[in-house]
């Protein structure tokens, strides 16, 4: 099996699993980037994944045909904004412990969508669903030679969106008034306040754009990777989005290489198998590769990460 | 008077609060809130069997509770209860299985304590990075959740597996079930290891109020600069905090292996014993009885939603929800405080 061969299993593997984990982490630098922690991703991930699967299941019914899966993306956009209010109104308004009111973000939105599935179709998971996000080679580019097919051939289209997406933040937070806000909310809440920026409004906002995010990752999860919503479709997800999100940095471009790379090490368990040298491997250190990576770039090993500065503490306004 | 009984208004009115919603969300899904919730409730009272599986569903409850609340005393969030207890079932069902031909009195304690290390060694990694990098406790023990989902499922697979996915049975030297507890409530899967929890419950009390390495974990909780400025040393706590945190949710995953399954499986995912540990700390406000309390709610909340389903059709999910719900309010509890300083200075004035 020659190099071309291998990456040719490998790369287009790796970015479709990203793909998710790209738009839910973030999600998370919105939040986070704002000095709210937001545990919550895997619930509002969840969230996400129920809706895609539903709304695209009754757009196939409505007649959309293979616009439904877009059309569940805008609704879980919207659902995971909403369900994000939750976490802002307890966190923000009631000053609730952020890592505890996201612990039960997830809860919830466990109980919820399994709730929901089961009221809705009687059985405890979606059905599956005919139009979903498929394969497609995108025109001319596919033809570049040696990078064509493995970029561009056989690709899915959110997986591009989820890159632009990435470039699209990066320039919000870094480029706009709006990202310089959002920054100084996060890093000197006080200082930020003085300066006539409503550091309450800020943080719904971002909290609020997390849950879009996120709800957005899910429902891609949904109608292109597991094609039907059940209680294990999001199982974790959401946690490596959060660490992904860590092991960039808190910084949209870092967060999408990490995001990548994560996507590689789950490609790698899935196609490892095919794989000379990683055949060898136990498998079990490739599924736990993503993890111990991010602990070891939290130590410090990988290069200093700094977390925002007032992230996790709620503002009251006047306390020094 | 008044600060104990405000104490103990907040998780009474959250749990209010909680059914509430839930009834709310049942009225609103077509189902009927007043039948589903007497469905759950009575059965608590009249049916040894449900009886018997809610004691057996707090046993590791209350211990994942100590776990949590005893991390939250020395000012850490141990969300790596989930993991710990994974790794504390097989290294007891290990030795349950291993260790042949001694009587039960050393069989049992030997494997629970096997348990107990394999928690703390798991919690020991997160509180050293904490004391060493000051790396945020929270992500590590999110991430050792899943190093230890996939380790425990690659051992089994690799060198314990047996027919169906799991371990084989361990030796019944090491079990702690009985069939007197399972004969007195109508056959449930109830065991000793309720004696295991509460007898660690009295333990975390002991260690917090009446030893010195529980005042010096205590104060750092409070205070780090301060303690350290009095000479208690900041990073040694840290780490043996979350060492013990560990060690009480190691042996809450020796509790279902020695007493309920007699087994490990292989898990394709949580068992949420650790999650709800969590709640069950918040909602017992970190204190021994408190938790024990908790768990006894939210065990039977657990298991009573199964009646519910029977009785009422409503989907056992909606448990899940009201707790859920009941951390928030819990947790908002400066909602409370909010409302109580009104409704003083309305007094006042």
């Amino acid at each position: 099996m020659d190099i071309m061969q291998i990456l040719g299993i490998i790369i287009p593997t790796a970015i479709f699993a990203a793909t998710p984990l790209i738009l839910t982490a973030l999600g998370g630098v919105f939040s986070e980037r704002s000095g709210v922690v937001n545990i919550g991703l895997e619930g509002l991930m969840m969230m996400g994944a129920f809706v895609g699967a539903v709304f695209t299941f009754y757009g196939e019914t409505w007649g959309f045909g293979s616009l439904s899966p877009w059309f569940s993306f805008l609704v879980a956009i919207i659902i995971g904004g909403v369900f994000a209010l939750l976490h802002a109104v307890a966190s923000i308004t009631f000053k609730a412990d952020q890592v505890v009111s996201g612990v039960a973000l997830n809860f919830l939105a466990a109980g919820l969508t399994i709730f929901l599935v089961k009221k809705i179709f009687d059985a405890g998971q979606t059905p599956y669903l005919n139009e979903r996000i498929f394969k497609s080679d995108v025109p001319v580019l596919s033809d570049i030679p040696i990078i064509g097919p493995l970029l561009f051939g056989s690709a899915y289209v959110t997986s591009y969106v989820a890159i632009a997406l990435a470039i699209v933040v990066w320039f919000i937070i870094y480029k706009t008034p709006f990202g310089l806000r959002l920054r100084a909310v996060g890093e000197h809440p006080m200082a930020a306040d003085t300066m006539g920026i409503n550091v309450t409004k800020m943080r719904y906002v971002a909290v609020m754009l997390s849950g879009a995010f996120a709800g957005l990752g899910g429902a891609v999860y949904a109608t292109s990777i597991s094609g039907n919503f059940t209680h294990s479709t999001i199982a974790g997800q959401g946690f490596m989005a959060l660490a992904a999100m860590i092991f960039g940095k808190w910084h949209p471009l870092g967060a999408l290489g990490a995001a990548l790379f994560f996507g590689l090490a789950q490609s790698l368990s899935i196609t490892g198998q095919q794989i000379p040298v990683l055949q060898d491997i136990p498998y079990v250190f490739l599924l736990i590769s993503p993890y111990v990576l991010t602990i070891l770039a939290l130590a410090g090993f990988v290069g200093r990460a700094d977390a925002p500065k007032a992230i996790g503490k709620p503002y009251e306004k006047g306390k020094r | 008077m008044q600060q104990v009984l405000f104490k103990i208004s907040v998780p009474v009115i959250a749990v209010a609060l909680g059914l509430l919603v839930g009834g709310i969300i049942m009225l609103t899904s077509g189902y009927n809130p007043l039948l589903a919730y007497q469905a759950l409730f009575s059965v608590l009272v009249t049916e040894p069997y449900f009886i018997g599986e809610t004691i057996r569903q707090m046993t590791p409850l209350i211990l994942s509770g100590l776990a949590v609340a005893f991390a939250f005393r020395t000012g850490l969030f141990n969300i790596g209860v989930e993991g710990q207890l994974l790794v504390g079932w097989l290294a007891s069902v290990y030795v349950g299985i291993a260790v042949e031909g001694v009587s039960a009195f050393i069989h049992i304690p030997l494997a629970i304590l096997a348990g107990a290390l394999a928690g703390a060694l798991w919690g020991l990694v997160p509180g050293y990075l904490k004391a060493r990098f000051k790396v945020h406790e929270v992500i590590t023990t999110i991430m050792m959740n899943y190093i230890a989902l996939h380790v425990t499922n690659s051992i089994i697979r690799t060198f314990l597996l047996a027919p169906g996915e799991r371990t084989g049975e361990i030796q019944p030297s090491a079990s702690l079930s009985s069939m007197f507890l399972q004969e007195m409530t109508d056959f449930s899967r109830l065991h000793y290891g309720i004696i295991v929890a509460i007898l660690g419950a009295l333990l975390m009390w002991y260690l917090l109020w009446k030893t010195t390495t529980g005042y010096e974990l205590r104060a750092v909780g409070f205070n780090q600069n301060a303690s350290n400025y009095a000479g208690i040393n900041v990073p040694k706590n840290i780490i043996l905090s979350m060492c013990i945190s560990g060690a009480f949710a190691g042996v809450a995953g020796a509790m279902e292996g020695l007493g309920t399954y007699q087994y490990m499986t292989i898990n394709a995912a949580f068992t949420g014993v650790g999650f709800d540990g969590i709640a069950v700390a918040l909602l017992g406000a970190n204190s021994a009885i408190g938790i024990i309390l908790a768990a006894g709610l939210f065990g039977g909340l657990k298991i009573g939603a199964l009646n519910m389903q029977a009785v009422a059709q409503v989907p056992p999910e909606l448990i899940t929800i009201v707790i859920a719900l009941i951390i928030f309010f819990v947790a908002s509890s400066y909602l409370v405080h909010w409302l109580r300083n009104r409704i003083n200075k309305r007094g006042k004035i």
